[in-house]
């Protein structure tokens, strides 16, 4: 199954593809000379379609991707049983050791103790698979549900100082079921 | 054909000293911290070892300088140009560089005998809680640094609107408001001026947000009873780094617009949808900011929505009318490909190929899995290696270029393919590590991510060797004889 990276990838590597084809089309031509009003005449319909075929991409992606709105309201109560408080320092992260269950919303309850961090929150194969802010004087609310069981991982996504790079905690799920009390 | 070298470019003595300074330390800088960023990657690689400590100084210089290096000579491209539609003073343009250079000296002297390393982007409260790593005192030094640099430019910016308002009446006249909505557009009214005044207005109104976080950091460093807002100070942080950084795009595009004629032979006189372009971009670049703390849940939701949409607005209007104009410009116009043009064609294909990952992450849904890991630096320095660079190395190359219209070098060519090649592979290797989910920012790294990090380690060879090439040509060319036209 693709990933959001696969596909921001296979976007990325297109798009970039696309924008070479259409300069090597230019550069290979550019040393052939023809009527510059000609060029401009053909150039200017173009650039009508090119720049409402931009627009209606943006709009339809904008729409698209924005509802529904991909972050958690932060004052609307979750309703989750799992709510997690975390806590980020320099240079670790303090987490209760309670259970988490797979299937269940689990609500992160970020901050920071001292700077700011990024709370990263990676699977057992190094993917990220989502994020939040962790910063002093403010609680960020992250919505996540554990699609499998099994030992996940915390690395820090905001330059916090000299051992940013070793900042991590790991979090175990377990199956459903298995963790109520 | 239009005149590639126009008398009204004609440099003073003095002028050419000043431009001189600017470019060659320009291009020594670039080479300078262009091998901070090779140490960094090699050090990721686990092909050199440097400690921890000295990774993030050498990043914290690596940052500062470069956003700073490219202001410094951007500001160049736009003071060269723009100083044949109005008077500017040649003090204040020395003004400038003094400034730079003081503030680069202190910046330097900070991370590496301050040792601070709390990287360009100072975020609040990082410079004060090193954990002992640095003193509040060097954290002090960088932000005096930061804050006489900004001097330097704001005197600049300054100076120009004077200028620009002494002989256009005002900054609306100036951008061609006047002809948004009807009116004959002069022909004739300089694209220099329009994208010139748009950047005094932003970056003055950018500098000026990031001098206040920076004294009120200050002020927090020596009295710690004084406590800011995170929250608000990154919003101001990052307000002053989004706009500057865009300010230097939009100074070196000048070069592009007054040169493209000169080697294409087909002179563009100012149009409606131009003028739009540049005042949709006014608003936009100053808005746009929020795209950065998509990840700030906190923020308020308008905020994080007008960021998405900013970014996908802001690459439409001056990027996408500018390769438009110079992909048209460029086709079947008969035209020699000279290292100006060549540069000129890079630096728009690096800019528009690296718009792509920006705009793509600017997407709050792809921003969850994308933010601040390689991914950012990938497409930064697609844009900023591929494009802005490229474009300013257009601007010097023309300066020593003479009337004998010299075909491109063996040495120039090899250089090109260098650059090119090595540029690619570069910034791939981020995108792919980006790709990976590799952090930024990591001093040390995973042994699965290294083989991007070796990859690109060899791109980066190749492009400090290109970049050395180049410098050297033209810094030989400007010493030897007098910059512009001869």
């Amino acid at each position: 199954m693709m990933t959001i990276q696969d596909e921001v990838g296979v976007l990325t590597l297109a798009g970039i593809a696309g924008v070479a084809l259409v300069f090597l089309y230019v550069i290979h031509g550019a040393t052939r000379q023809a009527d510059a009003a000609r060029v401009e005449a053909r150039a200017g319909a173009i650039q009508k379609w090119f720049f409402l075929g931009l627009l209606v991409l943006g709009a339809g992606v904008t729409a698209a991707t924005l509802a529904p709105f991909p972050i958690p309201d932060q004052r609307a109560p979750v309703g989750t049983r799992h709510v997690v408080d975390v806590v980020g320092h320099q240079w670790g992260w303090r987490l209760p050791p309670g259970p988490i269950e797979a299937g269940v919303p689990v609500e992160f309850r970020v901050t920071s103790a001292d700077v700011n961090h990024g709370f990263g929150l990676y699977d057992s194969s190094g993917r990220l698979l989502a994020q939040t802010q962790a910063m002093p004087g403010v609680t960020n609310r992250l919505v996540y549900t554990f699609a499998r069981p099994g030992r996940y991982r915390v690395l820090c996504l905001e330059y916090c100082g000299l051992v940013h790079y070793g900042m991590s905690a790991e979090i175990v799920v377990s199956a459903a079921g298995d963790a109520r009390p | 054909m239009s005149t590639r070298y126009p008398a009204s470019e004609t440099l003073t003595r003095g002028e050419r000293r000043a431009l001189n300074l600017y470019l060659v330390s320009g291009l020594l800088l670039f080479i300078l911290l262009m091998s901070f960023g090779l140490t960094m990657r090699l050090a990721q690689s686990a092909w050199i070892a440097i400690t921890p400590n000295h990774f993030y100084q050498i990043m914290t210089a690596h940052g500062a300088g470069m956003v700073g290096t490219v202001g410094l000579a951007s500001s160049a491209v736009m003071w060269f140009f723009l100083r044949k539609y109005v008077r500017l003073s040649l003090p204040v343009f020395v003004a400038n560089y003094a400034c730079f250079m003081l503030g680069a000296a202190l910046l330097l002297g900070a991370t590496f005998v301050g040792r601070f390393g709390g990287a360009w982007t100072f975020l609040y409260p990082l410079p004060v809680h090193s954990m002992g790593v640095w003193s509040a005192g060097a954290a002090a030094v960088f932000m005096v640094g930061y804050l006489i640099m900004g001097l330097g430019f704001l005197l600049f910016y300054l100076d120009a609107m004077r200028a620009i308002v002494r002989v256009y009446g005002n900054l609306g006249r100036a951008l061609g408001l006047q002809w948004l909505f009807g009116g004959t557009i002069d022909p004739r009214h300089p694209a220099t001026v329009v994208a010139s005044t748009m950047v005094i207005i932003v970056n003055s109104l950018g500098i000026l947000g990031g001098a206040v976080v920076l004294v009120m950091s200050l002020v927090n460093a020596y009295a710690s009873e004084f406590v800011l807002d995170a929250l608000f100070a990154k919003n101001l942080t990052y307000f002053f780094g989004h706009v500057f950084v865009n300010s230097s795009i939009y100074m070196a595009v000048i070069g592009v617009y007054e040169l493209l004629p000169r080697y294409t032979g087909r002179p563009w006189s100012m149009s409606r949808p131009f003028l739009w372009a540049w005042a949709a971009n006014t608003v936009l670049v100053l808005i746009v900011y929020p795209h950065h703390l998509l990840m700030d849940f906190a923020m308020p939701r308008w905020a994080m929505i007008i960021g998405q949409i900013a970014s996908y607005g802001e690459g439409l209007p001056v990027f996408a009318a500018t390769a438009y104009l110079v992909l048209t410009n460029v086709h079947h116009s008969g035209l020699r490909w000279r290292m100006p043009i060549v540069l000129i064609v890079l630096a728009i294909f690096g800019w528009s190929a690296g718009i792509v990952p920006a705009i793509i992450d600017g997407t709050i849904s792809v921003n969850r899995v994308m933010h601040n890991t390689l991914w950012v630096p990938g497409h930064f320095h697609f844009y900023l290696l591929l494009g802005v660079l490229p474009m300013l190395l257009a601007f010097m190359y023309h300066l020593i270029g003479g009337r004998a219209d010299e075909p491109i070098s063996r040495g120039d060519e090899l250089g090109l393919t260098a650059y090119l090649v090595g540029g690619l592979t570069f910034v791939g290797m981020f995108l792919a590590g980006g790709h990976a989910s590799e952090p930024r920012r990591y001093a040390v790294h995973f042994a699965e991510w290294r083989p991007y990090d070796q990859a690109a380690s060899i791109g980066a060879v190749l492009v400090i060797a290109a970049m050395l090439l180049f410098a050297a040509r033209i810094a030989r060319g400007l010493l030897r004889a007098p910059a512009g036209p001869r």
